[in-house]
């Protein structure tokens, strides 16, 4: 099993991701409007809001993770809807439309309790942006377990967005496309299972980098010294 | 043009991690392509000064970068600062000869200008008519960099008819984006880490910099950088240092500029003087080039403020969130895009919710560096030049492929 693991005979190709946002026009300045809102937006607009959120803020403990949870907690004050759309993991939706249903149901839930319907009243509608997620190859592959170390401790953080997590909430690779491979390719199937576990709300995706080298690093050192 | 700067290399260690490996891959799918910048002067204003390095490094990566000024009289200029006002929502008089008078310098300047290119990017309203003259290959794209979410209705309808031959529009801001049949862009703006704004300034920089100034730097500094403007609000912040003096023993900075040359900005200065009267709050005028100094306060404050009850992009923010300072800011323009509520700082309503939120980081300093350091990681991979490189490199692709 140590030798059959020791090179994959397809590399892993480390690609990164730039997103151009689009602003759609639409915008929401009640629940019930963003309920609507979110309803008829495109895809890619629900997508920007929910998953690419990663790869433009910091993430620590305590703050909500997604653009609707922000919007509703900080403009409309209304702390329980925040909460309840920032538990909302896109990463465990095989798609963009289950994670739109999701929220519908939320809001609608929510919303059937309440009356009237809270608004702005000092501050921003709600904008809804699209995603255009352009890939770009940056020319970094693996075949070992330390080069895959080497690689991923210097990648773009935007490598770790798009084979962590978007695999997963579009390409329904569950667990993510570096799991597959270190279980596919190197036969590694507990470091995939753990991998593949790991999560974007530990603290953003630098967070995800570090604990994924710190997974990589243990297997590395256990195989040394078993070799030893 | 040749404009002398550091080339994309020297950003390698202010970018965030892999940054400019992987901006050197993204140009090798537009490498080649040629880009041109339309704005109105190669020298003063926000525009010109992020063009002033951006040219360079498009230029250095393989794009093609060139840019172009458009040329006019004082008439001309006089309309287009009308236009500015305006399209901010200040009331303005337009007569058929200034729409006439911009029309015509449009038309001369696209005359004697080179707008072939792959992406034209024409900035902000002066050059915007110069699409009447556009060739039949390449793209347009209009970037608008000022406020438009209140225009004149007279100023922006007749800019509108314009913007419509356009293929696309880029904005600052969403709030700024108009009813448009084109696709609408969003990319903020940026801030250069190697400038002298924002560049590392040694110890004995900062001492010598703030020595003549008579800052003490033994107790907390509070500080607002911004122009002597109302919208900035610094009466607000004096009285919201005010609530906080009586728990905390600290100092407050207001420091801006735009005195001189504008009246009302001098009015706001006296006001400003007149409202401190505490030796422990220091109103500093300085001059327009005082940017070392403004680098140096930013790093020795302790929270930084950004008050304004109106506001643009408010790329002070991102500069004080650069130096790893918590910003409390108002709920204006761009300030809630680059303040992350609770995580680098916080965006308030109201006096009251200043001197609540100073008095909060005051009693919470542990607060204030884990505040400074998510700022400082935010504006790395968010605020940065880089960033705003890779933003256009994005919208090359988009367009042009």
């Amino acid at each position: 099993m140590a030798e059959r693991a020791a090179t994959a005979t397809r590399p892993f190709h480390f690609t990164g991701c730039v997103e151009l946002r689009e602003i759609t026009g639409r915008r929401a300045r009640d629940e019930r409007e963003l309920m609507e809102e979110i309803e008829g937006a495109p895809a890619e607009s629900i997508y920007y809001h929910t998953d690419t959120v990663f790869l433009r803020r910091p993430l620590v403990a305590g703050s909500y993770p997604n653009d609707f949870a922000i919007w509703v907690a900080v403009q409309i004050r209304d702390q329980v809807l925040a909460e309840r759309l920032g538990m909302v993991d896109p990463f465990l939706f095989e798609s963009v439309e289950r994670t739109r249903e999701e929220i519908l149901s939320i809001l609608d839930d929510h919303l059937e309790r309440l009356n009237p319907v809270p608004r702005v009243v000092f501050g921003d509608p709600f904008f809804f942006v699209r995603s255009h997620l352009i890939e770009v190859p940056t020319g970094i592959t693996a075949r070992s377990l330390a080069e895959f170390r080497a690689a991923l401790a210097e990648v773009d953080v935007s490598a770790i967005y798009l084979h962590a997590l978007d695999a997963r909430s579009r390409r329904g690779v569950r667990g993510g496309q570096f799991a597959e491979w270190l279980g596919e390719e190197l036969g590694l199937a507990e470091l995939a299972e753990r991998v593949g576990r790991l999560n974007p709300y530990l603290g953003g995706l630098e967070r995800v980098r570090q604990m994924m080298l710190a997974l990589v690093d243990a297997q590395l050192e256990g195989a040394l010294r078993g070799a030893a | 043009m040749s404009i002398p700067g550091p080339g994309i290399e020297a950003y390698r260690d202010v970018a965030p991690r892999g940054a400019v490996d992987f901006l050197l891959h993204l140009s090798e799918r537009v490498r080649g392509r040629h880009f041109v910048h339309v704005n109105s002067t190669r020298v003063g204003g926000g525009v010109a000064e992020i063009l002033r390095r951006l040219v360079p490094l498009m230029n250095d990566v393989g794009v093609k970068a060139d840019w172009e000024i458009i040329e006019g009289d004082r008439d001309f200029f006089a309309v287009t600062k009308a236009f500015h006002n305006a399209l901010q929502g200040e009331e303005q008089v337009f007569t058929e000869a200034m729409l006439e008078h911009y029309l015509a310098s449009n038309r001369a300047n696209a005359s004697r200008m080179s707008l072939n290119g792959d992406l034209v990017l024409i900035h902000d309203p002066q050059p915007a008519a110069l699409v009447e003259s556009r060739p039949a290959d390449g793209q347009w794209v209009w970037r608008c960099h000022i406020d438009l979410a209140s225009p004149q209705r007279r100023a922006w309808s007749f800019l509108r008819r314009f913007v419509l031959r356009y293929d696309a529009a880029v904005f600052s801001l969403p709030a700024f984006a108009q009813q448009l049949a084109i696709p609408q862009f969003l990319v903020y703006p940026s801030i250069d880490p190697l400038a002298d704004k924002n560049r590392e300034l040694e110890p004995s920089e900062i001492d010598a910099l703030l020595a003549p100034l008579g800052i003490p730097r033994e107790r907390p500094v509070v500080l607002q950088v911004s122009r002597f403007d109302r919208f900035k609000d610094p009466i607000g912040v004096i009285n919201a240092y005010r609530m906080v003096k009586p728990y905390h023993d600290c100092v407050l900075v207001l420091a801006g500029g735009g005195a001189d040359d504008d009246p009302e900005g001098a009015r706001v200065l006296a006001a400003a003087r007149e409202a401190a009267r505490d030796s422990d709050i220091h109103v500093l005028d300085l001059p327009p080039d005082a940017h070392l100094t403004i680098n140096a306060l930013q790093r020795t404050a302790t929270i930084i403020l950004q008050k304004s009850t109106r506001e643009g992009f408010g790329l002070t923010v991102s500069e004080a969130m650069w130096k790893g300072k918590p910003v409390i800011g108002g709920f204006a323009g761009g300030l809630p895009h680059q303040i992350v509520y609770d995580v680098t700082g916080y965006t308030v309503h109201s006096v009251e919710g200043a001197a609540f939120r100073l008095r909060h980081l005051l009693n919470n300093r542990e607060l204030i560096a884990r505040m400074g350091a998510a700022g400082r990681e935010h504006v790395r991979r968010s605020f940065l030049i880089t960033r705003h490189l890779v933003d256009y490199m994005a919208l090359l692709i988009h367009l042009t492929q």
